[in-house]
């Protein structure tokens, strides 16, 4: 692990590093270095597996903190890349000539947190909020509760107590 | 178990009202091109009245009673009960039941828990193109008051408010044994000729048809789908 770190940091500006177990170690990537990373990483250091892509939204530090995830067949090391951006204008390169299926993961970033991927095939159509119209539902000032019961018709609660339901049946006359 | 909510005034029909006159002109597949018109009916679900004659009904209840085809659409995680239930260990086909695969040759619909906006668009086009006498029975709570889901952006939280449901079967998820009561619950309501979910969609069609486009809001398709 440290060997990769070591190698990377000669390359790229890198801060932030944390190794969280023996296989999995993250570290923060400048925004512009970003894909020269990946691409170094997956082609000299052969971390040829994308595991995943996700976003994290830091509400009071205005920020999105994005996260690519690697995998290393050979050695079975898992390493995490990570990059901050900002909230107001969240705006990041794709990465979809190099792994074909994080088109899928940006498609759903730009539903769910509205980080948006310019170049990247269909990254505007929707992909389960058809007709959505409200803010991106995963951002942490979108508020759930009251968009739903603005939305849905809700069932009023029918709520009986145990004790008075068995009071009712059982000694009916009191 | 049985549970029949008259159909209330909601904002979504109030709203329909303002703004979108409830005729028979503005619901036909009048904007449809030409070539398309044949795929759609262009009239109105009609009320079926019993037969006049009182033991023909009865007998064809029984008829419809004891020959339940079941849509096999899995629309949320209760789908995974249809599985052991179909299969030999609590085996449905002793009841006369079966799944078929598309929604014309079948006249129960499982509504199988949770139903996003999503889902609910494709819900109501199959519910529309099953043949009457149709069925629908709602598995899972979210079916009924949204579950686990009460609180979430996407999903419907009541779907009788969109389709007619004749059965509820509570639990998170039911196991086959609710649903298999579920289901004798419906055959005796059919045999008692009390599951009119079908006329109650035939009478109320402005009412579910504007509760259904409060939600889906980019409605694409025919108002009449059968």
């Amino acid at each position: 692990m440290n060997k990769i770190y070591e190698d990377l940091s000669s390359r790229f500006t890198l801060s932030d590093y944390h190794q969280q177990r023996d296989n999995l170690a993250f570290v923060t990537v400048e925004k512009a270095q970003l894909v020269s990373a990946i691409t170094y990483m997956r082609d000299y250091l052969k971390f040829t597996h994308l595991v995943l892509m996700t976003s994290v939204d830091w509400l009071e530090q205005g920020k999105f903190q994005l996260t690519y995830l690697l995998h290393n067949y050979e050695l079975h090391v898992n390493f995490g890349l990570k990059v901050m951006l900002d909230r107001d204008n969240a705006v990041m390169d794709t990465i979809h000539h190099l792994w074909g299926h994080a088109r899928v993961y940006q498609r759903e970033l730009h539903e769910m947190f509205g980080i948006d991927f310019p170049g990247s095939p269909g990254v505007n159509e929707p992909m389960i909020l058809e007709s959505w119209q409200g803010p991106p539902p995963m951002r942490r000032d979108f508020d759930t509760k009251k968009y739903s019961e603005e939305t849905f018709d809700h069932r009023p609660r029918q709520h009986v107590e145990p004790e008075d339901y068995l009071r009712q049946n059982l000694y009916p006359e009191d | 178990m049985k549970e029949k909510d008259k159909p209330e005034e909601t904002k979504a029909l109030k709203q329909a009202k303002d703004n979108w006159t409830v005729d028979e002109n503005t619901l036909a597949n009048a904007d449809l091109p030409e070539e398309e018109r044949d795929w759609f009916c262009d009239a109105r679900p009609k009320v079926v009245k019993p037969v006049s004659w009182d033991p023909m009904e009865k007998f064809l209840n029984w008829a419809r009673a004891h020959s339940l085809w079941i849509l096999a659409f899995g629309t949320g995680c209760g789908a995974v009960e249809l599985r052991p239930l179909l299969t030999a260990r609590y085996d449905i086909s002793r009841f006369g039941m079966a799944p078929r695969p598309t929604p014309r040759q079948s006249s129960v619909f499982m509504i199988g828990g949770y139903v996003s906006i999503k889902t609910l668009k494709r819900i109501v086009r199959s519910y529309e193109e099953m043949q009457g006498p149709k069925f629908v029975v709602a598995v899972c709570s979210c079916a009924i008051n949204g579950g686990m889901y009460w609180d979430s952006y996407n999903t419907v939280k009541r779907i009788d408010h969109y389709i007619p449901v004749d059965v509820y079967v509570t639990g998170c998820m039911p196991r086959p044994e609710a649903v298999l009561a579920g289901f004798q619950k419906l055959q005796e309501l059919i045999m008692a000729g009390k599951a009119e979910g079908q006329n109650l969609y035939a009478e109320n069609f402005d009412w579910y048809k504007a509760n259904q486009k409060q939600v889906i809001t980019d409605w694409n398709m025919p108002d009449y789908n059968w």
